[in-house]
């Protein structure tokens, strides 16, 4: 079976390298049926690849430990999710994952193109394939998935597996992983699209018109799989962080604020013309940067707490992207006079200017992310000394850099195409300045001020909040007053009428909300006590009471539990149950936290251990203020996604009008 | 073209004050990796930079004691407890030790060497969350006693 596997990979290797050569030389050669064999070879990739894929999961369900990555990513004790999960479990199913998804991708991409760009098309599938291509060379020659276990041939069967690290045994660790590949695998194709516009030397949008939904899906994924990465490890690693800055925290993070970037300049490009070399840029940047980012997860180049064992296949990884990003540059260089922009930059208060600080903001982020994550490296080679940097570096560059990106959020929408007038400015933000001013002024007075940071993190939310409400408010009314329907359904009408724009608003709005949460951790209370049954202690307005400390053992492990009654006040918040759990087969001891989650604050505890006597309990107790509101705010950023998703009702709504954007080139021969 | 230099001016202070924050940043965290022979040779600078260092748990070495841990760290993990290369590690942190750090844990210790040699970390991390590393672990009755 291991065979056949084995197989597999190796046909869809041949079949891969075949789609490259066939379109390529199909496309010169200028014969259809090279170029379509070389589609039918892309079909053939994601058949051979869900083969493998299929007996890669039958062996990890039915638990053929003969298999090494079976034995070292699965015991027999574990529930089948978790058994089917460990696919993208370690190195070598989850580059299986990867290419299966990208072959997934390539073959929906193929098919849907059939009959459109034939120009085109043949270069999006070359590059989709030499992806692909490079992703099954490593799974094909460096890291199989079907290897067998020295001791396994011959059928004796060793052992019952290492089973899957429990602290990745919950749900949103289930998905997590996909989620992020998603996410990463997905850029590739508006990366190739572009690709494909530059070689033929396309003169318009077609790629971003194309691959705008491609992109928009890709980075919604991306989102979920770095909030999912968030809500677990606040919820299982038992000290409340989200975030830590870890470098591969760090590589989900840069391709998705590169993408971010290009979410927004394509709009400028769309409507005015411009910026058409700066989306070439952001689009490669972000495929490479998930290139990037899946390297950075699995060479070992920089020291993580995550990231996979030290593995051959870095060297890979620094080839192909050194290929890759040399033929980009090259391309986008030697396609210079048809990238030229359309329309210039008439005033610094302006729509324009305000994408371009936007993207300006985001790119410097990244940049700095990028510089800090990879600082042992760069220190390394220069000074030969290897320095990291952490949290504080970037927290220092990025609570700044996300507060310009939200005053940019609330100004940017409002702001008029080529230049603003005084006036318009102070009827657009008049109400939402006085908003955002009174809610600091009270904020501050209630003891606020120790976090200026988060004084004005807080001003500015409510600053872009009002903006994104004056803007549904002033729509409304109006399709009120003509239609005479209720200002709920005239919103709903009006989200229609131009889903792009209000789907936009809801994202802000989500991002608003998970900045008020973000910021609420400038207010975190933390205690630890060692305490016996009967035993109390403080926690801001909270009492905590340990009334119990109960033991037991099943199967899969053994736990010891505390039952704490809260007060709040003077009023009972019920019973909360930090437990500790020592799992057997894996050794493993982990801390399942109790979370009482409200929207004001989120009451954390952690049963720590016992104390050095076995006497005592260690218990850590935690406050996060407004901790919820990122959850909150990243279902209200899915749903806003999803609206951008829905076709306009409006169709022209957000064509590019040609009195402003000089569309055709014979006007521009003729100023 | 006027507002290409308004527009040139506000880039320059944007990407000035970033870079101002960046090198401000740096000096502000920046930490060393050692291994533990290197920090045995580092001699008086040792005791005034912030480092990580990086190594293995001594199996039984870990005690608590009240908020503090100690532990005993070696750098070769083939080693196992015949390792001459050692650091004793206390640790005062606010966090919760992570759940992987355990005996034979591969460790990274954050924080600064003292006087008497003993290394106060304020930051301790552990290999690894996700169990991607698939290191071959020597198989004993415990790993079995589980099934």
């Amino acid at each position: 079976m291991e065979n056949v596997g084995a197989l597999s990979i190796l046909l869809a290797f041949c079949l891969a390298v075949y789609a490259v050569i066939g379109s390529i030389a199909g496309k010169l050669k200028k014969s259809p049926f090279l170029v379509v064999s070389a589609e039918r070879a892309v079909y053939s990739v994601w058949i051979l690849l869900t083969a493998a894929s299929a007996l890669l999961i039958y062996s990890l369900l039915a638990g053929d430990f003969r298999l090494g990555y079976v034995a070292a990513h699965t015991d027999q004790s574990m529930p089948a999710i978790y058994k089917f999960t460990a696919w993208w479990g370690g190195q070598e199913g989850s580059l299986l994952l990867w290419a299966w998804l990208l072959s997934t991708y390539s073959a929906v991409v193929v098919f849907t193109n059939r009959r459109k760009f034939r120009d085109m098309m043949p270069w999006v599938t070359a590059v989709l394939m030499t992806t692909e291509t490079f992703f099954l060379i490593l799974i094909a020659f460096v890291l199989t998935p079907f290897g067998i276990l020295e001791a396994g041939r011959g059928n004796i069967v060793e052992g019952m597996g290492r089973g899957l690290n429990p602290l990745l045994q919950y749900w949103t660790m289930v998905i997590h992983p996909p989620m992020l590949y998603l996410g990463y695998v997905g850029f590739t194709v508006p990366f190739a699209f572009a690709m494909g516009s530059l070689i033929t030397k396309q003169p318009g949008e077609a790629w971003i018109h194309t691959t705008r939904r491609w992109t928009i899906i890709t980075w919604l994924f991306q989102s979920t799989g770095i909030l999912l990465g968030q809500g677990w490890a606040y919820a299982v690693l038992g000290w409340g962080g989200y975030w830590a800055w870890d470098p591969v925290e760090n590589a989900s993070l840069l391709p998705w604020i590169t993408a971010t970037a290009f979410l927004h300049s394509v709009m400028m490009q769309e409507k005015k013309g411009m910026m058409k070399v700066w989306n070439m840029v952001l689009i490669s940047a972000t495929f490479f940067l998930c290139i990037f980012g899946t390297f950075l997860t699995r060479s070992g180049v920089v020291s993580s707490v995550h990231a996979f064992a030290q593995s051959p296949i870095g060297k890979y990884f620094v080839f192909f992207l050194a290929i890759g990003i040399a033929a980009t540059i090259y391309l986008i260089l030697d396609r210079l006079q048809y990238l030229k922009t359309e329309a210039r930059l008439e005033s610094v208060v302006s729509r324009e200017s305000s994408f371009m600080f936007n993207n300006l903001i985001l790119l410097a982020s990244c940049f700095a992310v990028l510089w800090g994550t990879l600082f042992p490296v760069i220190s390394e080679a220069v000074t030969g000394e290897k320095i990291s940097v952490d949290a504080p570096f970037f927290n220092r560059i990025n609570v700044p850099i996300g507060l310009a990106l939200m005053l940019l959020t609330g100004v940017g929408p409002l702001i008029a195409w080529r230049r603003s007038s005084i006036e318009s400015l102070r009827r657009a933000f008049f109400w939402p300045s006085i908003a955002a001013v009174a809610l600091m002024i009270a904020l501050a007075a209630g003891g606020a001020y120790v976090h200026p940071y988060a004084l004005a993190s807080f001003g500015l939310c409510m600053f872009v909040a009002a903006t994104i409400f004056s803007e549904f408010w002033k729509g409304a009314t109006a399709i009120r007053a003509k239609s005479g329907i209720g200002l709920i359904p005239a919103a709903v009408e009006l989200t229609h009428r131009n889903t792009r724009r209000y789907g936009g608003y809801l994202v802000h709005m989500g991002i608003v909300f998970m900045f008020i949460g973000y910021t609420g951790a400038a207010f975190n209370k933390d205690v630890t006590k060692e305490v016996t049954p009967g035993g109390s202690f403080p926690l801001g307005h909270y009492t905590l009471r340990v009334t119990n400390m109960l033991q037991g053992e099943n199967d899969n492990y053994t736990w010891q539990k505390l039952t704490i009654d809260g007060m709040r006040g003077s009023q009972s918040i019920g019973t909360m149950e930090p437990e500790r759990r020592f799992y057997k087969s894996s050794q493993q001891p982990t801390s399942e936290v109790a979370i009482r989650r409200r929207l004001n604050e989120d009451l954390y505890l952690n049963f720590a251990g016992l104390s050095a006597d076995n006497q005592r309990a260690v218990v850590q107790a935690y406050v996060f203020p407004l901790v919820s509101w990122i959850w909150i705010g990243f279902w209200v950023l899915a749903m806003g996604t999803l609206v951008c998703l829905v076709p306009s009702k409006v169709r022209l709504s957000y064509a590019r009008t040609q009195v402003i954007g000089v569309a055709q080139k014979d006007a521009k021969v003729a100023k | 073209m006027k507002t290409y230099a308004k527009f040139g001016v506000l880039v320059a202070v944007i990407l000035g004050v970033l870079a101002w924050l960046t090198l401000g940043g740096i000096s502000e965290s920046k930490t060393y990796f050692k291994t533990i022979s290197e920090l045995n040779q580092m001699g008086d600078q040792a005791h005034t930079q912030r480092l990580k260092v990086d190594g293995y748990v001594v199996p039984g070495s870990i005690v608590r004691n009240g908020a503090e841990v100690s532990f005993i760290m070696h750098q070769d993990p083939a080693k196992r407890d015949q390792d001459a290369t050692q650091l004793r590690v206390v640790y005062r942190g606010i966090d919760p030790l992570p759940d992987t750090f355990k005996d034979d844990a591969q460790t990274i210790a954050d924080g600064k060497l003292g006087a008497d040699g003993v290394f106060q970390a304020s930051k301790i991390q552990a290999k690894c969350a996700s169990k991607y590393e698939a290191k071959p672990v020597p198989k004993t009755d415990a790993t079995r006693a589980g099934v």
